[in-house]
Protein backbone atom coordinates (compact mmCIF):
# COMPACT_ATOMS: atom_id res chain seq x y z
CA UNK A 1 0.00 0.00 0.00
CA UNK A 2 2.73 2.45 0.87
CA UNK A 3 4.06 2.38 -2.69
CA UNK A 4 0.69 3.34 -4.10
CA UNK A 5 0.41 6.23 -1.69
CA UNK A 6 3.91 7.43 -2.52
CA UNK A 7 3.28 7.20 -6.23
CA UNK A 8 0.00 9.05 -5.79
CA UNK A 9 1.75 11.93 -4.01
CA UNK A 10 4.43 12.15 -6.70
CA UNK A 11 1.83 12.05 -9.46
CA UNK A 12 -0.20 14.73 -7.72
CA UNK A 13 2.79 17.07 -7.56
CA UNK A 14 3.48 16.38 -11.24
CA UNK A 15 -0.16 17.32 -11.89
CA UNK A 16 0.22 20.64 -10.04
CA UNK A 17 3.32 21.26 -12.15
CA UNK A 18 1.32 20.54 -15.27
CA UNK A 19 -1.40 22.98 -14.18
CA UNK A 20 1.17 25.73 -13.60
CA UNK A 21 2.75 25.01 -16.98
CA UNK A 22 -0.67 25.34 -18.53
CA UNK A 23 -1.55 28.57 -16.73
CA UNK A 24 1.77 30.46 -16.84
CA UNK A 25 2.89 31.52 -20.34
CA UNK A 26 6.61 30.73 -19.83
CA UNK A 27 8.65 27.95 -21.47
CA UNK A 28 9.00 26.19 -18.11
CA UNK A 29 7.88 22.55 -18.11
CA UNK A 30 5.74 20.75 -15.54
CA UNK A 31 8.74 18.85 -14.19
CA UNK A 32 10.61 22.02 -13.22
CA UNK A 33 7.62 23.48 -11.35
CA UNK A 34 7.16 20.03 -9.83
CA UNK A 35 10.71 19.65 -8.55
CA UNK A 36 10.52 23.09 -6.90
CA UNK A 37 7.13 22.31 -5.32
CA UNK A 38 8.35 18.90 -4.12
CA UNK A 39 11.42 20.51 -2.60
CA UNK A 40 9.39 23.17 -0.79
CA UNK A 41 6.97 20.52 0.51
CA UNK A 42 9.86 18.41 1.85
CA UNK A 43 11.65 21.38 3.38
CA UNK A 44 8.51 22.67 5.12
CA UNK A 45 7.65 19.07 6.18
CA UNK A 46 4.24 19.30 4.49
CA UNK A 47 5.39 16.03 2.92
CA UNK A 48 7.62 13.97 5.20
CA UNK A 49 10.55 12.36 3.37
CA UNK A 50 9.25 8.86 4.20
CA UNK A 51 6.03 9.58 2.33
CA UNK A 52 7.81 9.70 -1.04
CA UNK A 53 11.26 8.22 -0.42
CA UNK A 54 11.04 4.64 -1.78
CA UNK A 55 9.18 5.33 -4.99
CA UNK A 56 11.13 8.57 -5.47
CA UNK A 57 14.49 6.84 -5.22
CA UNK A 58 13.26 4.07 -7.50
CA UNK A 59 12.15 6.52 -10.19
CA UNK A 60 15.42 8.45 -9.97
CA UNK A 61 17.44 5.25 -10.21
CA UNK A 62 15.74 4.12 -13.45
CA UNK A 63 15.76 7.58 -15.00
CA UNK A 64 18.36 6.74 -17.67
CA UNK A 65 16.01 4.44 -19.59
CA UNK A 66 13.46 7.25 -19.91
CA UNK A 67 15.78 9.08 -22.32
CA UNK A 68 16.09 6.17 -24.76
CA UNK A 69 12.86 6.65 -26.78
CA UNK A 70 13.47 10.37 -27.42
CA UNK A 71 17.12 9.87 -28.31
CA UNK A 72 16.40 7.11 -30.80
CA UNK A 73 14.43 9.85 -32.59
CA UNK A 74 17.76 11.09 -33.93
CA UNK A 75 17.32 8.52 -36.72
CA UNK A 76 14.25 10.46 -37.86
CA UNK A 77 15.83 13.93 -38.14
CA UNK A 78 18.95 12.80 -39.97
CA UNK A 79 17.99 14.80 -43.10
CA UNK A 80 17.75 18.09 -41.20
CA UNK A 81 20.98 17.46 -39.36
CA UNK A 82 23.19 16.70 -42.37
CA UNK A 83 23.45 20.14 -44.12
CA UNK A 84 25.07 21.79 -41.08
CA UNK A 85 26.52 18.68 -39.46
CA UNK A 86 30.06 20.05 -39.03
CA UNK A 87 28.89 23.19 -37.24
CA UNK A 88 26.51 21.24 -35.03
CA UNK A 89 29.11 18.65 -34.09
CA UNK A 90 31.82 21.19 -33.22
CA UNK A 91 29.45 23.42 -31.26
CA UNK A 92 27.90 20.58 -29.30
CA UNK A 93 31.20 18.97 -28.34
CA UNK A 94 33.30 22.07 -27.63
CA UNK A 95 30.57 23.99 -25.86
CA UNK A 96 29.55 21.06 -23.63
CA UNK A 97 33.10 20.53 -22.38
CA UNK A 98 33.75 24.27 -22.04
CA UNK A 99 30.64 24.64 -19.88
CA UNK A 100 31.68 21.66 -17.77
CA UNK A 101 35.17 23.10 -17.32
CA UNK A 102 34.15 26.67 -16.50
CA UNK A 103 31.24 25.85 -14.19
CA UNK A 104 33.27 23.24 -12.29
CA UNK A 105 36.35 25.44 -11.95
CA UNK A 106 34.31 28.52 -10.99
CA UNK A 107 32.51 26.59 -8.24
CA UNK A 108 35.77 25.19 -6.97
CA UNK A 109 37.43 28.62 -7.01
CA UNK A 110 34.66 30.28 -4.98
CA UNK A 111 34.70 27.43 -2.45
CA UNK A 112 38.47 27.81 -2.18
CA UNK A 113 38.38 31.60 -1.79
CA UNK A 114 35.59 31.39 0.76
CA UNK A 115 37.50 28.78 2.75
CA UNK A 116 40.50 31.10 2.80
CA UNK A 117 38.34 34.04 3.89
CA UNK A 118 36.71 31.99 6.66
CA UNK A 119 40.13 30.98 7.98
CA UNK A 120 41.28 34.61 8.07
CA UNK A 121 38.19 35.67 10.01
CA UNK A 122 38.44 32.82 12.49
CA UNK B 1 4.27 -10.67 -38.02
CA UNK B 2 6.18 -7.47 -38.85
CA UNK B 3 3.11 -5.34 -38.24
CA UNK B 4 2.31 -7.21 -35.06
CA UNK B 5 5.71 -6.46 -33.53
CA UNK B 6 5.76 -2.91 -34.80
CA UNK B 7 2.41 -2.22 -33.13
CA UNK B 8 3.10 -4.01 -29.87
CA UNK B 9 3.56 -1.92 -26.73
CA UNK B 10 5.35 -4.74 -24.97
CA UNK B 11 7.76 -5.14 -27.85
CA UNK B 12 8.65 -1.43 -27.71
CA UNK B 13 9.10 -1.41 -23.95
CA UNK B 14 10.98 -4.71 -23.94
CA UNK B 15 13.29 -3.52 -26.70
CA UNK B 16 14.06 -0.40 -24.68
CA UNK B 17 14.74 -2.25 -21.42
CA UNK B 18 16.57 -5.17 -23.00
CA UNK B 19 18.90 -2.84 -24.94
CA UNK B 20 19.79 -1.14 -21.70
CA UNK B 21 20.43 -4.51 -20.02
CA UNK B 22 22.83 -5.40 -22.83
CA UNK B 23 24.48 -2.02 -22.30
CA UNK B 24 24.94 -2.79 -18.60
CA UNK B 25 26.37 -6.24 -19.34
CA UNK B 26 28.79 -4.88 -21.93
CA UNK B 27 30.00 -2.19 -19.58
CA UNK B 28 30.52 -4.70 -16.78
CA UNK B 29 32.61 -6.86 -19.05
CA UNK B 30 34.63 -4.24 -20.92
CA UNK B 31 34.74 -1.46 -18.29
CA UNK B 32 35.84 1.23 -20.75
CA UNK B 33 33.92 4.53 -20.46
CA UNK B 34 33.00 4.49 -24.12
CA UNK B 35 30.83 1.41 -23.43
CA UNK B 36 28.23 3.58 -21.77
CA UNK B 37 25.00 1.63 -21.08
CA UNK B 38 22.77 4.47 -22.23
CA UNK B 39 24.74 4.95 -25.45
CA UNK B 40 24.71 1.21 -26.18
CA UNK B 41 20.97 1.01 -25.48
CA UNK B 42 20.29 3.86 -27.91
CA UNK B 43 22.44 2.32 -30.63
CA UNK B 44 20.85 -1.13 -30.26
CA UNK B 45 17.31 0.22 -30.20
CA UNK B 46 17.96 2.44 -33.23
CA UNK B 47 19.66 -0.44 -35.05
CA UNK B 48 16.73 -2.80 -34.44
CA UNK B 49 14.26 -0.20 -35.73
CA UNK B 50 16.35 0.46 -38.84
CA UNK B 51 17.21 -3.16 -39.63
CA UNK B 52 13.64 -4.43 -39.30
CA UNK B 53 12.23 -1.28 -40.87
CA UNK B 54 10.03 -0.41 -37.89
CA UNK B 55 8.51 3.06 -37.91
CA UNK B 56 10.07 5.38 -35.29
CA UNK B 57 6.86 7.30 -34.59
CA UNK B 58 5.06 4.03 -33.82
CA UNK B 59 7.89 2.92 -31.54
CA UNK B 60 7.82 6.30 -29.80
CA UNK B 61 4.07 6.10 -29.19
CA UNK B 62 4.34 2.51 -27.94
CA UNK B 63 7.23 3.22 -25.57
CA UNK B 64 5.41 6.19 -24.07
CA UNK B 65 4.99 4.31 -20.76
CA UNK B 66 8.75 4.63 -20.35
CA UNK B 67 9.14 8.30 -21.24
CA UNK B 68 5.96 9.27 -19.43
CA UNK B 69 7.79 8.60 -16.15
CA UNK B 70 10.28 11.36 -16.87
CA UNK B 71 8.20 14.14 -15.29
CA UNK B 72 7.55 12.32 -11.98
CA UNK B 73 11.20 11.18 -11.92
CA UNK B 74 12.42 14.74 -12.39
CA UNK B 75 10.06 15.86 -9.61
CA UNK B 76 11.76 13.27 -7.39
CA UNK B 77 15.18 14.85 -7.95
CA UNK B 78 13.98 17.10 -5.12
CA UNK B 79 14.73 14.19 -2.75
CA UNK B 80 18.55 14.08 -3.17
CA UNK B 81 18.48 17.87 -3.19
CA UNK B 82 16.55 17.93 0.09
CA UNK B 83 18.96 15.45 1.67
CA UNK B 84 21.96 17.65 0.82
CA UNK B 85 20.32 21.02 1.49
CA UNK B 86 22.52 21.94 4.47
CA UNK B 87 25.65 21.53 2.38
CA UNK B 88 24.04 23.46 -0.42
CA UNK B 89 23.14 26.39 1.83
CA UNK B 90 26.72 26.57 3.06
CA UNK B 91 27.99 26.72 -0.52
CA UNK B 92 25.12 28.63 -2.12
CA UNK B 93 27.32 31.42 -3.47
CA UNK B 94 29.84 29.04 -5.05
CA UNK B 95 27.09 26.93 -6.61
CA UNK B 96 25.28 29.95 -8.05
CA UNK B 97 28.52 31.44 -9.42
CA UNK B 98 29.38 28.09 -10.99
CA UNK B 99 26.03 27.64 -12.71
CA UNK B 100 25.82 31.28 -13.86
CA UNK B 101 29.34 31.23 -15.32
CA UNK B 102 28.53 27.92 -17.03
CA UNK B 103 25.40 29.25 -18.70
CA UNK B 104 27.20 32.43 -19.78
CA UNK B 105 29.92 30.21 -21.27
CA UNK B 106 27.32 28.17 -23.10
CA UNK B 107 25.61 31.22 -24.62
CA UNK B 108 28.91 32.94 -25.51
CA UNK B 109 30.47 29.84 -27.05
CA UNK B 110 27.41 29.21 -29.24
CA UNK B 111 27.50 32.87 -30.32
CA UNK B 112 31.21 32.74 -31.21
CA UNK B 113 30.91 29.49 -33.15
CA UNK B 114 27.78 30.71 -34.91
CA UNK B 115 29.78 33.75 -36.10
CA UNK B 116 32.71 31.54 -37.14
CA UNK B 117 30.47 29.18 -39.14
CA UNK B 118 28.34 32.15 -40.27
CA UNK B 119 25.11 30.41 -39.22
CA UNK B 120 21.78 32.11 -39.83
CA UNK B 121 19.55 33.36 -37.01
CA UNK B 122 17.32 30.28 -36.91
CA UNK B 123 20.21 27.83 -36.67
CA UNK B 124 21.93 30.00 -34.07
CA UNK B 125 18.94 30.24 -31.72
CA UNK B 126 18.32 26.53 -32.20
CA UNK B 127 21.58 25.82 -30.39
CA UNK B 128 21.37 28.46 -27.63
CA UNK B 129 19.45 26.24 -25.18
CA UNK B 130 21.66 23.18 -25.81
CA UNK B 131 22.87 22.58 -22.28
CA UNK B 132 19.54 22.70 -20.42
CA UNK B 133 16.77 20.19 -19.85
CA UNK B 134 14.83 19.22 -23.00
CA UNK B 135 11.41 20.53 -22.07
CA UNK B 136 12.68 24.05 -21.31
CA UNK B 137 14.98 23.96 -24.33
CA UNK B 138 12.12 23.17 -26.71
CA UNK B 139 10.11 26.07 -25.30
CA UNK B 140 12.97 28.54 -25.77
CA UNK B 141 13.80 27.28 -29.25
CA UNK B 142 10.17 27.63 -30.39
CA UNK B 143 9.85 31.08 -28.92
CA UNK B 144 13.00 32.35 -30.63
CA UNK B 145 12.17 30.71 -33.96
CA UNK B 146 14.63 27.80 -33.96
CA UNK B 147 14.31 24.26 -35.32
CA UNK B 148 12.76 22.21 -32.56
CA UNK B 149 14.04 18.79 -33.60
CA UNK B 150 17.64 20.00 -33.86
CA UNK B 151 17.37 21.63 -30.45
CA UNK B 152 16.22 18.33 -28.99
CA UNK B 153 19.07 16.51 -30.75
CA UNK B 154 21.71 18.97 -29.53
CA UNK B 155 20.37 18.80 -25.98
CA UNK B 156 20.36 15.02 -25.94
CA UNK B 157 23.83 14.77 -27.48
CA UNK B 158 25.20 17.24 -24.92
CA UNK B 159 23.64 15.12 -22.19
CA UNK B 160 25.10 11.88 -23.53
CA UNK B 161 28.55 13.46 -23.90
CA UNK B 162 28.38 14.53 -20.27
CA UNK B 163 27.10 11.13 -19.18
CA UNK B 164 29.98 9.35 -20.92
CA UNK B 165 32.90 11.69 -20.31
CA UNK B 166 32.10 13.50 -17.03
CA UNK B 167 34.18 11.20 -14.84
CA UNK B 168 37.44 11.20 -16.85
CA UNK B 169 36.98 14.89 -17.72
CA UNK B 170 36.73 15.94 -14.07
CA UNK B 171 39.74 13.81 -13.27
CA UNK B 172 41.92 15.23 -16.05
CA UNK B 173 41.03 18.83 -15.31
CA UNK B 174 41.21 18.38 -11.53
CA UNK B 175 37.60 19.19 -10.74
CA UNK B 176 37.84 17.21 -7.51
CA UNK B 177 35.38 18.88 -5.15
CA UNK B 178 32.11 16.88 -5.18
CA UNK B 179 30.04 20.08 -5.16
CA UNK B 180 31.97 21.48 -8.13
CA UNK B 181 31.68 18.17 -9.99
CA UNK B 182 27.90 18.10 -9.50
CA UNK B 183 27.55 21.68 -10.74
CA UNK B 184 29.82 20.99 -13.73
CA UNK B 185 27.83 17.92 -14.78
CA UNK B 186 24.35 19.38 -14.20
CA UNK B 187 25.10 22.69 -15.91
CA UNK B 188 26.70 21.15 -19.00
CA UNK B 189 24.52 18.11 -19.48
CA UNK B 190 21.27 18.52 -17.51
CA UNK B 191 19.22 15.44 -16.51
CA UNK B 192 21.07 12.88 -18.66
CA UNK B 193 24.35 13.95 -17.05
CA UNK B 194 22.67 14.05 -13.64
CA UNK B 195 21.90 10.33 -13.80
CA UNK B 196 25.68 9.83 -13.98
CA UNK B 197 26.27 12.33 -11.17
CA UNK B 198 23.85 10.35 -8.98
CA UNK B 199 25.97 7.25 -9.60
CA UNK B 200 29.17 9.05 -8.59
CA UNK B 201 27.83 10.23 -5.24
CA UNK B 202 25.00 11.78 -3.26
CA UNK B 203 26.53 15.25 -3.16
CA UNK B 204 27.29 15.20 -6.90
CA UNK B 205 23.74 14.03 -7.62
CA UNK B 206 22.12 16.70 -5.48
CA UNK B 207 24.20 19.55 -6.92
CA UNK B 208 23.64 18.31 -10.43
CA UNK B 209 19.86 18.14 -9.81
CA UNK B 210 19.87 21.72 -8.57
CA UNK B 211 21.91 22.82 -11.59
CA UNK B 212 19.21 21.54 -13.96
CA UNK B 213 16.66 23.87 -12.42
CA UNK B 214 18.86 26.94 -12.02
CA UNK B 215 20.59 26.56 -15.39
CA UNK B 216 17.21 26.12 -17.07
CA UNK B 217 15.80 29.28 -15.50
CA UNK B 218 18.95 31.33 -16.25
CA UNK B 219 18.75 30.26 -19.89
CA UNK B 220 15.09 31.32 -20.07
CA UNK B 221 16.35 34.80 -19.14
CA UNK B 222 19.65 34.78 -21.06
CA UNK B 223 18.80 33.15 -24.38
CA UNK B 224 16.32 35.86 -25.59
CA UNK B 225 19.01 38.50 -24.90
CA UNK B 226 21.65 36.56 -26.85
CA UNK B 227 19.16 35.89 -29.65
CA UNK B 228 19.42 39.59 -30.62
CA UNK B 229 23.13 39.28 -31.44
CA UNK B 230 22.76 37.43 -34.77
Amino acid sequence: MKYIKQFAIITFISLIGECLNHLIPLPIPASIYGVVIMFICLETKIIPLDAVRDVGKFLVSIMQIMFIPATVGLIDIWDVFVPNWAAYTVIIIVSTFLVMFISGKATQLVIFLKGKGDKKNA
Amino acid sequence: MHEFFEGSVFFAVFLTLFSYCIGLAVQKKLKHIIFNPLLIAIIITAAVLLIFDFDYQTYKANSEVVSFLLTPATVCLAIPLYEQFELLKKNALAVLCGIASGILTCLCSVLIFALLFSLDHATYVTLLPKSITTAIGIGISNELGGYESITVASIILSGILGNIFAVPFCKIFRITNPIARGVAIGTSSHAIGTTKALEIGEIEGAMSSLSIVVAGLLTVIGAPVFANFI
